[in-house]
């Protein structure tokens, strides 16, 4: 049989550097290999004999673009270990800074990385030629995230500003009174653009995945709740390693995460909006319907309809934080490992990266010093759920040129806003014939 | 009254090389450039737009990467055309210094005048301090971009 090998040197557009590899033998797709060849970069293993107060921050290193998720992940994980509760004003303000991180990385993903794939241009600089305004509103977004991690994190690239028991400083609420006005125009600009980006001719795709997300009983999901999925499961987060489990795969730098009863499944925008659409605001609930975005939706071409609709969320949850905003009594609660009790001690937390759950878990010796640290992100936890798609949809456009099985195999790549540096920068694609 | 101008060093102060724009605003903030606006950037790159956007005038400091003779200074128009490739004034992250002034040509955002000083690097360790051959080359650059300054303001 006839041998063939197309290479893409770079799949551009996703965070990080990895390679797909396709096998096909005659006319079926033999196997499919998202392949992260990025090295792994042992944050877990340099977490060993640090302080637990210290993870936030280093953790936070792992990523530029969510660096909040995790000091979101690591800061909730180490209290949960520590028996710390945080009052009401600091998990509010631990919202508020989550919401300015959700904005700036949905804006970048929107419209400058995914919206390209469906108008046929190569990139956003091109694409900003003709759709210049688009372009300018997701700029203004990202700008108004940024303002939100610039206050509340001290910076907006790896804030600094997250500790243990709740931040080294808290605005004023003169600092903060005038980023109100700024959400509500970066509210209208998200709105804009999630009608913007629903009349994209979106492909005739679906398939009955398992979606997974935290779910709260009041909130749509961030910083807590419990993880659930679309075929019952209901889980407190201390449980996830029960019902996860993550396995090296030859082909990657990065471990795959699955469901131990089930394997593969979804998490990220799709997942969260199918599980928790009844905790959207009523106005974001209206938009979606006006959209005609329904939960059950299948469809992963739709996230970006999705990640638009999360946009006027968390604009619209921002412009609510900020109106109530009262500063704390104090920055920071008081934070002893165990309330003083010399014991070792476990926490595990689960937060909603923009991309999807990510789970931390320290084990903590008596003083406080990390035993163990366990670390999964969202891009892991997609990986075999992208390679699924990309095995249905190499099959079908098998007869297209291959430039074009190409860029379908990178569009679909790109439906996850992959973040593969998060993972263990630029994908390779291989597609072997024989 | 002179037409706003404004000068950017770009780089991580950590990642040894990668500083050298800053080192270079840094040394003409103190010596203080009249009509002149001195700004560091660190991170988002697409933040550059919103900034330049402002001034009729913009100079940018930045490193690039290592080619064998690290020290040597680049003077760029973007005006004229796309900044060369092969300097590696891009990111790791998406979108560099390349890309923003690309984005920024098609939306309408470039600044009237704009003059790039790009400063090729020996190495981007962490934590270093300059090279010795790009450390050297920081006074030459800040007398390049005062009479660059100089000619801009000449100009106005």
């Amino acid at each position: 049989m006839a041998t063939k090998t197309i290479r893409v040197d770079y799949l551009t557009r996703v965070e990080g550097e990895g390679a797909l590899e396709l096998d096909i033998s005659g006319d079926a797709v033999s196997g499919v290999r998202l392949a992260i060849f990025e090295p792994p970069r042992f944050f877990e293993a340099l977490l060993r004999g640090r302080a637990g107060t210290e993870a936030p921050d280093i953790t936070a290193r792992i990523c530029g673009i969510c660096p909040v998720a995790y000091q979101m992940s690591a800061v909730h994980a180490i209290e949960a270990a520590w028996d710390i509760r945080l009052d009401a004003p600091l998990r509010a303000l631990r919202r508020l800074l989550y919401c300015g991180e959700w904005i700036e990385s949905h804006a970048l993903h929107v419209v400058m990385l995914h919206a390209p794939d469906f108008l046929g241009f190569p990139d956003a600089i091109s694409m900003a030629a003709v759709h210049g305004e688009a372009v300018r509103q997701g700029l203004a977004l990202k700008k108004a995230g940024n303002a939100l991690l610039r206050l509340l994190g001290g910076r907006e690239v790896h804030p600094v500003n997250v500790r243990v028991g709740g931040f080294y400083r808290v605005p004023t609420r003169d600092e903060l009174a005038p980023l109100a006005s700024t959400m509500e125009e970066a509210r209208a600009t998200a709105i804009a653009l999630a009608r913007w980006v629903a009349a994209f001719p979106f492909p005739d795709f679906g398939r009955d995945y398992e979606f997974v997300a935290l779910r709260h009983p009041t909130e749509y999901p961030m910083n807590e709740g419990r993880l659930v999925s679309s075929r019952g499961l209901d889980i407190a987060v201390a449980e996830y390693e029960d019902a996860f489990a993550e396995h090296h795969v030859a082909h990657s730098t990065a471990l795959q995460s699955g469901l131990r009863a089930r394997g593969s499944y979804l998490v990220g925008p799709l997942a969260r909006f199918n599980l928790n659409h009844d905790r959207l605001s009523p106005s974001v609930q209206a938009l979606a319907d006006e959209l005609g975005l329904a939960p059950g939706c299948t469809n992963p071409y739709r996230s970006i309809v999705v990640r638009a609709l999360e946009l006027v969320q968390a604009c619209e949850e921002a412009e609510g934080l900020i109106a109530a905003y009262a500063p704390p009594p104090a920055p920071a609660m008081a934070v002893t490992p165990r309330a003083g009790t010399p014991q070792a001690s476990t926490g595990a937390a689960c937060t909603e990266a923009p991309r999807g759950i990510l789970y931390h878990r320290y084990d903590l010796d008596a003083e406080g010093s990390i035993l163990q640290a366990r670390i999964v992100p969202p891009t892991s936890q997609n990986q075999s759920t992208i390679e699924d798609d990309l095995r249905l949809i190499a099959t079908r456009d098998l007869a297209l040129p291959e430039h074009e099985l190409r860029d379908h195999c990178e569009q679909a790549i790109r439906n996850y806003d992959p973040c593969i540096s998060c993972s263990t920068h630029f994908l390779r694609l291989t597609v072997r014939r024989q | 009254m002179t037409r706003p101008a404004l000068l950017i060093g770009l780089g991580n102060p950590d990642r040894g090389d990668d500083a050298v724009g800053l080192h270079v605003v840094r040394r003409l903030a103190a010596r203080g450039l009249p009509g002149v606006t001195v700004a560091e950037a660190d991170g988002d790159t697409l933040t550059l737009l919103d900034r330049w956007a402002a001034a009729a005038r913009v100079v940018l400091v930045d490193a690039t990467e290592p080619a064998g003779q690290p020290g040597r200074i680049h003077r760029l128009d973007p005006m004229s055309g796309p900044l060369p490739r092969e300097l590696g004034l891009g990111s790791t992250h998406g979108f560099g210094l390349a890309e923003a002034v690309e984005l920024a040509r098609a939306l309408g955002r470039l600044p009237a005048r704009m003059t790039i000083f790009a400063i090729e690097a020996a190495h981007f360790e962490h934590g270093a301090a300059l090279s010795a051959p790009v450390a050297a080359s920081v006074t030459a650059a800040t007398a390049l971009i005062v009479a660059e300054l100089a000619e801009g303001l000449a100009d106005a």
